[in-house]
């Protein structure tokens, strides 16, 4: 009997083998989600390449440059991402970044909080209003859509109404002599590698001010928070029991409850999630203006769910991936600086971005298609 | 000690004033297959979610290995034994025959607070056991929205003997099948019976139920019309007490007149 049951697992397991060959790498390779952003990306760096190729887009100083606005977009492009995987959307996460700005600004500025102090609290507030649209979503079972949609007006209110009552308004300058020696604000503030453009410069290999110091000084924070969360966000949905249960819950609510999934602290999660990515981003751009607006972050809830639907997410949840959204973020960054380098002129951005989103949507859909097909 | 694994005595169930169930008494042992019948409206549903944990009986008592349980929730059906396979599986087409077939129960390694989910021995099970029932998964990590319904069925199954089912509720395994896929998924369920599990089948396709079912109870507005062994009871008396009898023998008067009118004329 022993014997029997061998025979057939390994000639099971050949069989397995025989099959595994047929599929092609390619095929392979269509399955992943990131696959059109990859594409996509690289379409875009050949586009300019010929294009702008000569006029110092691709010098240290303007990569830099394009890699800044990238970064920036896909900190909460990839938090968006997680949430979309999860089955709902964030709209709130524009006047989040407003808010936590003002958030930053105002105990540091009027209150004569230390600036770690008002980084903290905003990140204190950015979990409550997670929180609050997490627990909104999944107590009332209304689409968050509406509930993030209800949060965008009210943030954006909230922050308008409270900078103009405290300052008189809506602009809170003064904050970069603060960030000198705080204890917090530099994960946020400060260019990295810098000794790398100085020996490059060194050789001459960059470009150098007047001055002789390089044109461009390290690789901006924006850009380190970009990897870093682009590599946690990935080794969570792949490799962690909480990354599956992201997909399961987007995937199909009830068949995960049903299984023991906790769909509602996992959506919940993720809410908090995107929230504070609109905090960090926030921070980086607070800190490196040196004053906050409360205009700031004005429809970039809708940008980051473009970039995260780029990379692959479906709409409907349950499927996607951070590398996806990231190289959707890298589509978007790239042509929004890129076209100053071209001849076109910088109205077409828009066109751009909603044609590419609309061309990821339909190349999506038919992903699906494939993905869940019987064979 | 009774013979039997999990007993349900006279359970009743009433949302407001309607009675779901009246009365209702299983009773399983080991190895046993026992098909529950009934028409829509039976009150097969309501059944399944009280002996899943999801509703309360509101009188009679379930006995299981000879001790009184009462269910708090689903999560303590599924921890005293008892797995339930809905008839939507539980299964996210979208993701791997490994993610699906983990849901919820990942396993893990690693350090604390750095666990992380351990893919490859998970891939390995999940091949290993859907090998098993002779379902030859090409790679794990293929979606399940590939497969086909009697594959996605045995899966859900085998999950749910994987992680310790050792009463096996089913609501309508072959109810979406083609002839093929369904014989496939009775024969599973013969093969998971005689390893010592017992089996809940719920049905209305007496053709699926008979050549499978040690016994069978039949379910008709709420009340059971008995539970029956094999012998005691032909393929045709179920079916026409499952439709309630002498409604089906009525219809059989009404087309005869029917006919006779139409010949008249």
């Amino acid at each position: 009997m022993s014997l029997k049951s061998k025979s057939i697992s390994s000639k099971s397991s050949l069989n397995v083998d025989e099959r595994l060959k047929k599929i092609s790498p390619l095929r392979v390779l269509l399955n992943r989600p990131e696959l059109g952003a990859l594409g996509g990306s690289i379409l875009v760096f050949i586009f300019f390449g010929i294009v702008a190729g000569d006029t110092g887009m691709f010098s240290a100083y303007g990569m830099l440059n394009f890699l800044d606005v990238s970064a920036n977009l896909g900190i909460i492009a990839i938090a968006a991402a997680m949430l979309m995987i999860g089955g709902e959307f964030d709209l709130s996460i524009g006047s989040m970044i407003g808010f936590a700005g003002i958030c930053i600004a105002i105990p540091a500025i009027y209150w004569g909080w230390p600036l770690w102090m008002s980084i903290v609290f905003a990140f204190a507030m950015a979990v409550l209003v997670g929180y609050f649209n997490g627990i909104m979503v999944v107590k009332t079972g209304l689409p968050s859509f509406i509930v993030t949609l209800a949060m965008l007006f009210i943030l954006r209110g909230l922050t308008l109404a409270i900078t103009r009552l405290i300052t008189g308004r809506t602009q809170v300058p003064g904050l970069r002599v603060l960030i000198e020696d705080d204890p917090l604000a530099w994960l946020f503030a400060t260019d990295t590698f810098k000794w790398l453009f100085t020996w490059l410069g060194s050789l001459k290999l960059i470009e150098l001010r007047t001055d002789g110091t390089p044109l461009a000084t390290g690789i901006p924070p924006s850009v380190i928070w970009f990897i870093a969360l682009t590599l946690f966000a990935t080794w969570i949905l792949m490799k962690t029991r909480y990354g599956n249960w992201i997909f399961a819950s987007g995937g199909d609510k009830v068949g995960a409850t049903n299984v023991g999934v906790p769909v509602g602290r996992v959506k919940i999660s993720l809410f908090i999630g995107t929230a504070v990515a609109s905090t960090i981003f926030a921070c980086i751009q607070v800190l490196d203006a040196g004053s906050a607006d409360t205009m700031r972050g004005t429809l970039k809830e809708l940008e980051a769910i473009a970039a995260a639907v780029v990379g692959g997410c479906l709409l409907t949840g349950g499927y996607g991936s951070a590398i996806g959204a990231a190289f959707g973020a890298i589509i978007f960054g790239t042509v929004s600086m890129g076209i100053f380098y071209t001849d076109v002129d910088t109205d077409w951005f828009k066109v751009f971005l909603g044609a590419m989103m609309l061309i990821a949507v339909v190349f999506n859909n038919y992903i699906r298609k494939k993905v869940t097909e019987s064979k | 000690m009774s013979d039997y694994l999990v007993q349900f005595n006279n359970i009743s169930k009433f949302f407001g004033k309607v009675i779901a169930l009246k009365d209702v008494t299983m009773r399983l042992k080991k190895g046993e297959i026992m098909c529950l019948l009934g028409d829509n409206g039976a009150g097969k549903s309501t059944l399944i979610k009280t002996l899943a944990g999801v509703h309360k009986p509101d009188e009679g008592e379930i006995i299981f290995e000879d001790n009184k349980i009462v269910f708090d929730s689903p999560k303590d059906a599924l921890d005293i034994g008892i797995g339930t396979v809905y008839q939507d599986l539980a299964l996210v087409p979208l993701m791997s025959v490994t993610r699906n077939f983990f849901m919820g129960r990942e396993p893990q390694k690693g350090i604390p607070f750095l666990k992380t989910f351990d893919v490859e021995k998970a891939n390995k099970i999940a091949a290993d056991r859907m090998g098993q029932i002779g379902i030859d998964v090409r790679d794990p990590s293929q979606a399940v929205g590939t497969m086909s319904g009697g594959e996605r069925q045995c899966l859900a199954i085998s999950r749910a003997i994987y992680f310790g089912a050792k009463v096996l509720v089913l609501d309508e395994p072959t109810s979406a099948l083609g002839v093929h896929q369904a014989s496939m998924v009775l024969k599973y369920i013969v093969k998971a019976a005689s390893e010592g599990l017992a089996v809940i089948l719920i049905t209305h396709n007496v053709h699926h139920a008979y050549p499978v079912g040690n016994s069978f109870t039949v379910l008709n507005r709420g009340k059971s019309m008995g539970t029956f062994q094999k012998k005691e009871i032909s393929r045709e008396k179920l079916l026409s007490m499952m439709a309630g009898g002498e409604e089906l023998d009525k219809l059989e008067v009404e087309l005869q007149e029917m006919d006779r009118i139409h010949n008249k004329n």
